[in-house]
Order: C-alpha cells, then sequence, then structure tokens
C-alpha cells in the first residue's frame, strides 16, 4: 500500500516530461525478486559479499555504484546470466516470487526474467519484426497472426512502434542507437517476463534518447517489476523508487530513492553521492 | 641529432621505404608466378586439353579431361569426410571449449596435425587404405585429403566464430533460449557467410596437395570409375609431366598448372564476394 503511495509521489517530483498515465490495467499478478546472502566469486575472487534486497513488485529498484562495485555482476546473478562466464559460482538464494532461482531451469528462469544489455545489439540477420519476434519463434511459436500480434504490442510498449510500423522487414541494425535500444526492449517484452532487468540501458545514447528510454521505464513499470543499473545518479533519482548503493561488492546501503539522495545513512555513500569519489 | 624534426622525417620516409618495398615485392612474387605460368601454359590451353584424355607416350596432343575430373572427385570426397568433423569440431572449440582444458586439447592437436607434412598423411592412408585394399584408390586419396582437411576446417570456423561478438549470444541466451539454439539459430546464421567463405578457401588449399596423392590415387591415363580405382588428378599429372623427357608433356603440365592455378585464384575472388556482403556487426 504504502509502496504505492510512495511512487506516486516519487513520479511526481522525479519527472521532466509525465504522459498522462491510462489507469493502469496489470496484464498479470505482481513479481518481486528477492536476494538472500547471495555470494558470487570467479574462480578464486569474491566478487558479491552476503548481498540481500528485496527488489518490490511494479517498482524500479535502481543500483548505483562506483566502477568494478559488482553492479552488472548482481543484476546478472539474477537471470543466472552470471554461469556464461566460466568459472563463475553462486551461493545464497535469489527468490523468485518465493521460488529459489538456483533451482529453477535457467532457460525457463530466463523467460521470466529478461534483461536489456548496455550495448543495443539487434540480431544482425533479422529484420525488425524477426528481432523482436525472436524470443517467440525459436522458441516455437509459429502462428504467424499471434506473432504479429504480440510483436506490435511489444514495439507499442517499448515506444517504437510509430516509427518503425512501416519497416517492419526492414533490418533492425539500420536504427538510430536509441531506436536500437527500445528494439532490444521490444525483443524482451515480447516474451513476457515478469521482471525486466536493465544493465546501464542508456550509457551508450544521447541525452534525448535515454530521457525517451527513461520516459519508457516509467510507463512499463505499471506493468513490470524493473531493475536498473546505472552509473548516472540523476538517473537513478529520477527513475527508480529504491536504490541500492554498491562498493566493492557489497550493498552499503539500500532504501527510498528520495531518502538515499538527500540524506544517506552511511558516509560511504553521502562521499559517493556527493561525487567525492567514483 | 636524433630527435629533431629532420631526424624523425628521415627515419620515417626509410620506414616507409622498407616496409613498402616488402609489400611491392611480395605482390610482384604473386604476379611473376601468375604470368609465368601463364606465359607457358597458355599456348597448350585448348579445347582438347580440357576434353580428350592423354595420349600414350610419344604421340602429341591429348588433353587432361581425366585429371581435371578427377581433381574434382578428390576434393568432393574430401570435402564429404573433412568438413563435418572439422566445421563441427570449430563449433565445439568456438562455442563450448573457450579457455577449457578440452578445448586447448583439441586446439593443440589440430595445429599439430595441420603441421605434418603432407607427405606423412600420405604415408598413413596408404598404410590404413591402400595396403588392405592391395591397391591404389580415389578412396583413399580423398581420405589423405580429407584427413589433412579437418584440422584447417577446424581453425578457420572457429576463426569466423570468434568474430560474433559475445554481446549477440548474451542477448539471445537472456531471451530464454538453450544454447544449442543460440549456436544454431542465431551465432551460425550470423557467421554464416563467413564460414562459407572459410571452406571454399580451406577446399581450395587442399585441392593443390600432390604428396598425399602420390601413392594413394596414384593416377590414371584413363577414366576412373567409381572409388576403388586409382585415380588422376591435375597435381600428380604436373608432377608426372614436368619430370618426364618430352617437350609436349612439359607444356601440358604448364596449362596444367595454369588450371590449378586459375581454380584456386578464382575461389579467392570467389570468397571474397561472399565476404563482401557478409553482415556488417
Amino acid at each position: 500500500m504504502e509502496t504505492m503511495l510512495e511512487s506516486e509521489s516519487q513520479n511526481a517530483m522525479a519527472q521532466e516530461s509525465t504522459q498522462p498515465s491510462a489507469s493502469p490495467n496489470p496484464v498479470e499478478p505482481a513479481h518481486g525478486l528477492e536476494a538472500i546472502k547471495l555470494n558470487t566469486w570467479f574462480g578464486t575472487k569474491h566478487v558479491l559479499k552476503d548481498i540481500s534486497m528485496k527488489m518490490k513488485p511494479r517498482q524500479v529498484t535502481a543500483i548505483i555504484g562506483p566502477s568494478g562495485c559488482g553492479k552488472s555482476t548482481f543484476i546478472r546473478c539474477l537471470n543466472r546470466m552470471h554461469e556464461v562466464v566460466p568459472g563463475a559460482r553462486m551461493e545464497g538464494q535469489v527468490l523468485l516470487d518465493g521460488a529459489n532461482i538456483l533451482e529453477l531451469d535457467p532457460v525457463m528462469l530466463r523467460r521470466r526474467v529478461g534483461m536489456v544489455f548496455q550495448k543495443a545489439q539487434p540480431f544482425p540477420t533479422m529484420s525488425i519484426f524477426d528481432n523482436v519476434a525472436a524470443g517467440l519463434r525459436l522458441n516455437g511459436m509459429s502462428n504467424r497472426q499471434q506473432l504479429a500480434s504480440i510483436v506490435e504490442q511489444s514495439l507499442k510498449r517499448a515506444a517504437l512502434w510509430d516509427e518503425v510500423k512501416d519497416l517492419l522487414d526492414k533490418p533492425g541494425t539500420g536504427l538510430s542507437g536509441g531506436q536500437q535500444q527500445r528494439l532490444c526492449i521490444a525483443r524482451a517484452l515480447a516474451v513476457n517476463p515478469a521482471i525486466l532487468l536493465m544493465d546501464e540501458p542508456c550509457s551508450a545514447l544521447d541525452p534525448i534518447a535515454t530521457s525517451k528510454i527513461e520516459e519508457l521505464i516509467l510507463n512499463l513499470k505499471k506493468n513490470y517489476t524493473i531493475v536498473i543499473v546505472t552509473h548516472n545518479m540523476q538517473q537513478a533519482a529520477r527513475v527508480s523508487d529504491e536504490t541500492g548503493f554498491f562498493l566493492l561488492g557489497e550493498l552499503i546501503e539500500f532504501g527510498d530513492t528520495r531518502q538515499i539522495f538527500t540524506n544517506p545513512r552511511d558516509k560511504r555513500t553521502e562521499d559517493y553521492i556527493t561525487g567525492r569519489f567514483g | 641529432m636524433p630527435g629533431t624534426y629532420r631526424h624523425r622525417r628521415w627515419v620515417n620516409t626509410a620506414a616507409f621505404a622498407v616496409t613498402g618495398f616488402c609489400a611491392f615485392l611480395t605482390l610482384g612474387i604473386l604476379f611473376f608466378i601468375l604470368g609465368y605460368v601463364t606465359v607457358h601454359g597458355i599456348g597448350a590451353l585448348n579445347w582438347n586439353f580440357f576434353t580428350q584424355l592423354p595420349k600414350p607416350v610419344g604421340e602429341t596432343g591429348g588433353g587432361m579431361a581425366n585429371a581435371i575430373v578427377g581433381t574434382f572427385k578428390l576434393i568432393w570426397l574430401a570435402a564429404l569426410i573433412g568438413l563435418p568433423v572439422g566445421v563441427l569440431g570449430g563449433i565445439y572449440l568456438a562455442e563450448y571449449g573457450r579457455g577449457t582444458t578440452v578445448g586447448f586439447l583439441v586446439r593443440y592437436a589440430a595445429d599439430v596435425i595441420n603441421g605434418v607434412p603432407s607427405i606423412v598423411m600420405g604415408i598413413f592412408a596408404y598404410t590404413v587404405v591402400v595396403l588392405p585394399m592391395k591397391h591404389f584408390s580415389a578412396l583413399a586419396g580423398g581420405i589423405a585429403l580429407g584427413i589433412m582437411l579437418i584440422p584447417i576446417a577446424v581453425r578457420s570456423t572457429e576463426e569466423f566464430l570468434k568474430l560474433v561478438p559475445m554481446a549477440i549470444r548474451e542477448a539471445a541466451l537472456a531471451l530464454g533460449l538453450p544454447r544449442w539454439k543460440v549456436i544454431l539459430r542465431v551465432v551460425i546464421p550470423t557467421a554464416l557467410r563467413g564460414l562459407l567463405t572459410g571452406v571454399l578457401l580451406d577446399l581450395s588449399r587442399v585441392s593443390g596437395e600432390t604428396a598425399p596423392l602420390l601413392f594413394t590415387a596414384f593416377g590414371n591415363r584413363f577414366w576412373s570409375s567409381g572409388w576403388m580405382n586409382p585415380i588422376a588428378s591435375l597435381p600428380v599429372m604436373i608432377f608426372t609431366y614436368a619430370v618426364a623427357p618430352y617437350e609436349d608433356w612439359h607444356r601440358q603440365a604448364w596449362a596444367a598448372a595454369l588450371v590449378l592455378l586459375m581454380i584456386v585464384l578464382a575461389t579467392n575472388v570467389g570468397a571474397r564476394v561472399l565476404m563482401r556482403k557478409q553482415v556488417r556487426i
């Protein structure tokens, strides 16, 4: 309850441009993630130490911290993408609606926890339509009408439909940087994940493209739970409801975004936010 | 005095001159060989060359039709044996074997086999195929070339697959696709043109190998039917004709060399054209 009120006021304070929000019509029940004493090693290097935090449903949780603090590693652990690195090991629990993700099939997990990466990477051999449909088609969906309607819905949710609706069979790599990133967001949304992870989605984009994506995030959180890693503190302040500050693999402080940025409890948080390091 | 502008400019010019000269020399060697072979070979290149069988010793004329067909037949068998193993092995190395001990061993083994002298490959195929069969055959020749093709195909496939950025694999995995699907439906299509180019170049390399064929396919002055008979091939014909005392045979050897060179050149140009249409990532 109070989360909703908090996030309403967050929105009112943190945005520059707001679209009049249609009454939120939840597509599916709300899903949250919780990390409990998460530890990760790359070989012998202990990269994440005892991370415990709750990412509440239908909220944006931001993760900030200086380079090398483990924020990207953490978000990759949330959908077990860290396993792509040989020698990676994770201990502890990450609960998706109460189920420990380490016991789930990673392929099924990643369909429920989607991810958008820093560098937009549309599949080069596929058209825009095929890119968005890739997650569905390669998992067996072949009904053309069904695919078309999901592609349209995903592109609309990613605020890209109007710009590409006549270009659906053109290659995905022909778009601008910001459009490519929104294409990747549409691609991730098409498989209907419960949770969307975003690893510095705007760091490769110009300010205008960045603001379009931030607007998009604020719209998306009506239907999805979002966790975003960013090195841009102003972005975290604009977009998120709760923020976690990471330093050297540890979660230093976690709480309401407004509180973190105006009245941090830990001195290290304060030093980072005021720019004394990082 | 070192450090002055004049000195730096002098060193710059000298380095440019030396490296430029060496580049020119390399190009020059290529053109010299092409030119020399063309000048000597073009005379004997005629319709007969491509359509007729070799004439008996002493008679002039005749051609190398059986050798040309034989070369293609041997490449076809070598591809059948070497490409599936080589390409799939390359896929393993690039997708599953990065940084692993098994990957290291496979890569090392491939490089060692690559370095084995081709005549040793021929002896191997001789011992394993020709001796039990008690006669030379196209099969033995194809096997020898096929084994030579495997490590070459493994390395070229691996290199082209490594050009596909990890970001593409990660993006596909993050959509909830199993790993084999990511490799088959996303990575390989992305690298496809490069893989085909690699295969073309590998085949053209193997097509000119002579030593492994000397005592496996052996040679044939007539048409060879099936796979169990000795078969003629361009490289071996060139060898046979070049060391013979007949002037007519020498001219035909030059013509064969020219044909072989043209096949290799056409393959390389074809590969370049194919690569130009490769997706830019």
